[in-house]
């Protein structure tokens, strides 16, 4: 299996404080990398530094084996997407769906202006929505589809990499299920690679082949998902695991029969 | 055990104008009981509770039914930052709470005010330099919330989804200390979240919502093992599994 993204001894400050602090990492062609981290940790700073919104101090970031340096072609930035956690303010709400669909492929020269419309229409039968959705404004549309959308849009220039960060947060539990049902699908369907950002433990299980976890900047554990949600290596893995709020269980209730 | 129940809420209906927002709500609560209201948004449960508390926002108006109190009520919002002044240090802010509700001098509002940030876990550097709001973590902050509505004395706390703007340590730990004050000071609680789990181990009794009504509610272990609403199961099966750690302490 071959690298997809490999990052190298990345450092970002703010100010006087280290948001990334030395971190490396790796992402396998076709898996998904869940990266979890309480608020503070350094997950979105690593995500946006990937996608190249913020300039690292130190380090590197190297698509396959291409170097991205500081200013990245149009092409360098086509390869990594981002999908964000408030899908509302993602969207220009003037303008209509179809517009914020061929505006990407149109930008990145992916299909001809003839044949905008129809590619527009399989990008929003593969999200599972309707095409009538194309002439309407995203205020018409609920959290979920317009989350849907915001994956329609990071999909239509065929991205190598796709960053999600917390794009289930804003959601309410069953419209999280019927994404997470999404983006799952879509792996298998379009060999996605993937790096996933959530600090919900729950979402990171349902979609993640690999999870690594993010404390002050640093890196403390990069494991497979079976290792990490079994057998965490590190204590602060463990305390993460054990502090979300489990189910009664029916062996502690059964007691009395 | 008290006879008759703390708080009655029967038939509760809320609309802002012509719109129905809660039709019909209706459940009581004893002494030191705590009941959960779950749902998704928009099925009415914060508004349920800002109604018990009369703190309607402006357009809803009660529109039948009766809420029944013989005690004073104090609530705890999601947002800890929003809900605290950040222009006051916090500890002035628990101790000016202190001073009015509860009648007391300056001087043993101050003590009263350290005695209640002592007891919800709060450094105690804050006895020496107060605070602002902004240089205390999200965590910190809901619990001078927390200590704020313990200075009410109220014999029921109204929980807005405390815990979900929170990292889950961090909400263990509140959790754990709501648990720890409800059995030291016994008293009732209405829960509001949309995380089955936490309500599940919180309340012994647990009411569905769903668009403004109560579509199931009973017993929390009952109705999480046998759900009769389908609405109910859905949600019970939208709580994402975790495998179980090996090593931890289980039965």
């Amino acid at each position: 299996m071959s690298t997809a993204l490999r990052i190298e001894d990345l450092t970002v400050h703010y100010d006087h404080f280290t948001a990334l602090d030395k971190v490396s990492l790796e992402i396998q062609q076709h898996t998904t990398l869940g990266l979890v981290g309480e608020s503070g940790s350094g997950k979105s700073t690593l995500a946006r530094v990937i996608a190249g919104l913020i300039s690292p101090v130190q380090g590197q970031v190297l698509l396959g084996s291409q170097n991205l340096g500081k200013k990245r072609s149009r092409e360098q930035h086509k390869k990594i997407q981002m999908i964000f956690q408030n899908p509302d303010s993602s969207f220009n709400p003037k303008h209509t769906i179809r517009q914020i669909l061929a505006e990407a492929l149109l930008f990145h020269q992916i299909v001809d202006r003839s044949h905008v419309d129809r590619r527009c229409k399989e990008l929003l039968a593969s999200v599972r929505m309707d095409e009538s959705a194309l002439g309407r404004y995203p205020h018409e549309f609920s959290g979920g589809q317009r989350q849907r959308i915001a994956i329609a849009r990071a999909l239509s220039v065929e991205p190598s990499i796709l960053i999600a960060d917390e794009p289930t947060s804003a959601l309410d539990v069953s419209v999280q299920l019927s994404i997470l049902e999404l983006f799952n699908k879509l792996k298998s369907e379009l060999n996605l690679t993937m790096l996933f950002i959530s600090h919900d433990l729950g979402v990171i299980h349902a979609i993640s082949d690999n999870v690594a976890v993010m404390r002050q900047g640093r890196l403390v554990e990069v494991n497979t998902k079976e290792q990490f949600f079994t057998r965490p290596s590190t204590a602060y893995s463990r305390e993460l695991l054990s502090a979300v709020p489990k189910m009664p269980t029916s062996q502690l209730s059964g007691g009395f029969l | 055990m008290s006879a008759s129940p703390i708080l009655e809420v029967e038939e509760l209906s809320l609309a802002a104008g012509s719109k129905t927002l809660v039709s019909g709500v209706g459940f009581s609560l004893d002494r030191g009981e705590s009941l959960g209201l779950v749902g998704e948004s928009g099925s009415g449960k914060s508004l349920t509770l800002r109604a018990i508390l009369g703190l309607l926002p402006r357009g809803v108006e009660q529109v039948g039914g009766t809420i029944k109190s013989e005690v004073r009520a104090a609530m705890i919002f999601q947002d800890p930052r929003k809900s605290l002044d950040p222009l006051c240090p916090v500890v002035r802010q628990v101790e000016e709470v202190v001073y009015y509700r509860q009648q007391v001098s300056r001087k043993a509002a101050r003590t009263i005010a350290l005695e209640l940030l002592e007891m919800l876990g709060l450094p105690d550097s804050l006895k020496q330099t107060d605070r602002y709001p902004s240089q205390l973590s999200g965590g910190q902050c809901q619990r001078i919330v927390i200590a704020i509505a313990l200075a009410c004395k109220p014999g029921i706390l109204l929980c807005d989804e405390p815990t979900t703007a929170l990292d889950v340590t961090v909400q263990q730990q509140i959790l754990a200390t709501i648990t720890r004050l409800q059995q030291e000071l016994d008293f009732a609680m209405v829960f509001v979240t949309h995380n089955l789990a936490i309500a599940a181990t919180l309340c012994s009794k647990l009411c569905v919502m769903k668009q403004g009504s109560i579509v199931e509610h009973g017993d929390a272990l009952s109705l999480l093992q046998h759900p009769q609403h389908p609405y109910t199961q859905m949600l019970i099966d939208s709580v994402l599994p975790l495998p179980e750690l090996e090593g931890s302490a289980s039965v």
